[in-house]
């Protein structure tokens, strides 16, 4: 047993940090820290530049466009990405629908949409959740009836995200209502420019237009847009739920957190002290730190058995728990740092306002951050449905 | 020992929950929150007019009903409940407060004001650089001929936007974090040289930045005698500390009911969520903060009059347990709603928000506790 990087994987660092140095986009260099909602041509402008070197998709299979890389690798790509404050993915297409696809697919699907989502060329949402599914997912309503080659789809999707953006979504639907719950379910890729579909914005807590409503009404999707059988969606739900939760974790960001809390608490006043001499704010960002090193090497052990060819298992549930927790004591920490400058909203930067935010830079979204990360613990499986998977899963009870 | 209410006192809460159901329901919250002024001026109008409400907490002789700080913090609990943002902290709690403590001439004249509805009085104490230190000041007041000229910058200042005067705090004296040499000021809020940068805050309230720049003010705006501020600042803080704690108590009694309303109605795997134990427990949890968070505000209020070490403590107590309770209660009404519980479209997040910011108002947990540790458990 060892920790330590070889020499192969020190070089590999190296070549990862400059490379990130020589073409991460300046314009976006601090961008997200600044306040401002990033634009799809943001999201897009680093996607394309990783396109362009073969690293948009490390972890898909070299046979689909993977780098080849070692877990090892990976998680090193991660560390870096997130300490140079790199804009994150979009996970919708590459490591959500795309590995649905590849395992999944027809050969027709894998060589239409995979090199699509390589290139960026089509932004995804993910059409699972329904006004009155949530945790309960297998109860959801939205039918799809057959109609020679094409299904008639009809109901009503939730907390999509990004669907403003998106050229497709993937849904899950009825096919079967008189089937036990979880085996009438098939998924579909749906072209969002179809008639009948209609993207309705949700306003979130800190004001963002991050989530939407969609809405189908007799939506007409061929058949050769079903992913899998007829009435096995389930399976691809299921294999996609257990992907969505393993880098869910989010240790290297949270990582990058806590160095940007240090930063704040070392520059506001306490008295006539930095707060980071404040032994209780001190013992608070320690016990952060504590628990995120405790995160961070459960992380790798699980990477390690990923390294020996097993996939994730039910403790990609203890990731999502510990991990979602960390983040949100993250951006309630920052909260307290910034004292009274928590308060003022912060609406972005309007048309032809220039005007600068209240207080310090690093204050004005601590509020509206706080407020939207509370989604963590509630989005991907809530953490009781996660606590259900292990009291089940791994306690056997 | 006696923890009823009077009579007087049950009719004020009963006459403004009444008015408050009427004119305050969360639509029509929203639409003067998201209007240009961010309020709606006929309710302040008619709190004082048309309810007497605004005189609760003061002395017949200025107009009042004879109350003081459990009418305050009925008042408080109540706007709690409908996460109001009407100016009544600021201008009868804190001003009304500094007035009734200096006594005099400018008390005789201000109070009957603010009773009328008249007077909208903004605090402007907080400085970027002083985090909840009341006496950590670079604002100054110097002395020219008979009055004073004002210098400085106060932020996040709640409801400056519409205040016709500001309580300001100011140092006539002393090295920044001195005790000595802090005064008080009121001043008419349209003073020349006021600059206001006026904002939204996160909580659905409005508040400014503001800048003196060389304001010319009158002697007689100093509040209580020059240099020797910081108690009569520290005890209006210590009843506006209980305040907010009467208003989390509304608050987070709303959050509680909301959620058990909410798991009621919600069903997933065939069942309303509060059949499940992990749910219910967690409700059972929520219900004692609320508890504890009203005993406290009782507590911290009744002890407001001793001597002003025991008064600390006991406000510095009260507020550490709100400040958690809030962050519980919110935390948790929302994990329990699930994403629609982070929407604006459900009032549940609002008061939320409201939470959250109480969390730090006049002081968050840590600076409460290290207070009462300093206070009560010093060598």
């Amino acid at each position: 047993m060892d920790m330590e990087f070889s020499p192969e994987d020190l070089a590999f660092q190296q070549e990862v940090r400059q490379f990130i140095a020589e073409n991460y986009p300046a314009e976006l260099r601090g961008k997200q820290d600044e306040g401002e909602e990033l634009s799809k041509e943001d999201f897009l402008a680093w996607h394309k530049i990783l396109h362009k070197k073969g690293w948009i998709a490390p972890a898909w299979p070299v046979e689909y466009g993977g780098t080849g890389w070692t877990p090892t690798q990976r998680f090193i790509w991660s560390e870096e990405t997130a300490r140079a404050d790199c804009i994150r993915l979009m996970p919708f297409g590459l490591a959500m629908v795309g590995p649905v696809i590849y395992t999944f697919g027809t050969p027709e699907q894998k060589a239409h949409f995979l090199p699509r989502i390589l290139s960026g060329e089509d932004w995804w949402c993910q059409g699972y959740s329904e006004p009155g599914s949530g945790s309960d997912l297998a109860s959801l309503r939205t039918t799809a009836v057959s109609d020679g080659d094409d299904y008639i789809v009809n109901g009503q999707k939730t907390w999509t995200t990004l669907a403003q953006h998106a050229d497709w979504g993937f849904f899950l639907v009825r096919t079967d209502k008189d089937a036990k719950q979880q085996e009438g379910i098939s998924f579909l890729l749906i072209d969002m420019k179809s008639p009948g579909i209609t993207v309705r914005p949700i306003i979130t807590l800190g004001g963002e237009h991050e989530v939407n409503e969609v809405w189908l009404e007799d939506v007409r999707v061929p058949k050769s847009q079903r992913v899998y059988e007829e009435n096995k969606g389930w399976t691809c739900a299921k294999f996609l739920l257990a992907h969505e939760r393993t880098g869910i974790a989010g240790v290297a960001a949270s990582k990058r957190g806590i160095e940007k809390v240090k930063q704040i608490a070392r520059t506001e006043l306490d008295g006539d002290k930095p707060l980071i001499a404040n032994a209780f704010f001190k013992r608070k960002l320690a016990d952060l730190e504590v628990d995120l090193t405790a995160l961070e090497f459960t992380e790798l052990r699980s990477l390690a058995g990923a390294n020996a060819g097993k996939g994730p298992g039910p403790e990609s549930s203890l990731l999502k728990i510990k991990g979602s927790e960390i983040q949100q004591r993250l951006t309630e920490l920052t909260l307290e740092a910034v004292g009274h400058y928590g308060a003022p909203y912060f609406r972005g930067f309007g048309e032809g306002d220039n005007e600068h935010p209240i207080g310090p830079d690093y204050a004005h979204r601590a509020a509206p951050t706080y407020f939207n990360m509370r989604k963590t613990t509630i989005y991907g499986g809530s953490n009781e449905i996660q606590r259900n998977i292990i009291a089940k899963m791994v306690l056997g009870l | 020992m006696d923890f009823t209410y009077t009579e007087t006192q049950d009719m004020i809460r009963d006459t403004l929950a009444r008015f408050l159901g009427d004119t305050y329901d969360f639509e029509m919250r929203q639409k003067f929150i998201n209007s240009d002024s961010g309020r709606d001026p006929a309710i302040w109008t008619a709190l004082a007019q048309e309810l007497g409400m605004l005189g609760a907490s003061f002395a017949e002789e200025h107009g009042g009903l004879g109350g003081g700080a459990l009418e305050n913090a009925i008042v408080m609990e109540e706007l709690g409940k409908v996460i109001g943002i009407e100016p009544y902290l600021p201008t009868v709690v804190i001003a009304g407060g500094a007035l009734k403590a200096v006594g005099g001439a400018q008390a005789d004249a201000m109070i009957p004001e603010i009773i009328a509805g008249n007077a909208i009085i903004a605090f402007a104490y907080a400085e970027p650089q002083g985090r909840y230190d009341l006496g950590n000041l670079r604002t100054t007041a110097k002395k020219d001929g008979a009055g004073y000229v004002l210098n400085g910058h106060k932020g996040v200042v709640y409801a400056a936007p519409w205040a016709t005067h500001l309580l300001v705090t100011a140092r006539t004296g002393g090295d920044q974090r001195d005790r000595d040499g802090v005064s008080l000021f009121l001043i008419d809020a349209n003073l020349p040289g006021i600059v206001r940068r006026d904002y939204p805050t996160v909580d659905g309230n409005r508040a400014s930045e503001i800048y003196f720049e060389n304001v010319a003010i009158p002697g007689d705006a100093l509040l209580g005698g020059e240099g020797a501020g910081l108690p009569i600042i520290e005890q209006t803080v210590d009843e506006a500390t209980v305040a907010v704690c009467a208003e989390a108590t509304g608050v987070m009694q709303k959050l509680h009911e909301g959620t058990l309303e909410y798991t009621q109605q919600r069903k997933q795997f065939g069942v309303p969520i509060a059949k499940f134990q992990v749910l219910q427990h967690r409700m059972v949890d929520m219900f004692m903060e609320v508890e504890q968070a009203r005993s406290m505000t009782i507590m911290g209020t009744l002890k407001l009059g001793l001597p002003a070490n025991e008064r600390m403590a006991a406000v510095s107590a009260a507020k550490a347990k709100v400040g958690r309770g809030a962050n519980f209660v919110g935390q948790n009404a929302i994990q329990t709603h699930g994403g629609i519980g982070i929407t604006q479209e459900l009032a549940i997040g609002h008061y939320f928000k409201r939470a959250t910011i109480i969390e730090g108002q006049f002081g968050s947990v840590d600076h409460h506790m290290d207070r009462y540790e300093r206070i009560v458990l010093a060598d």
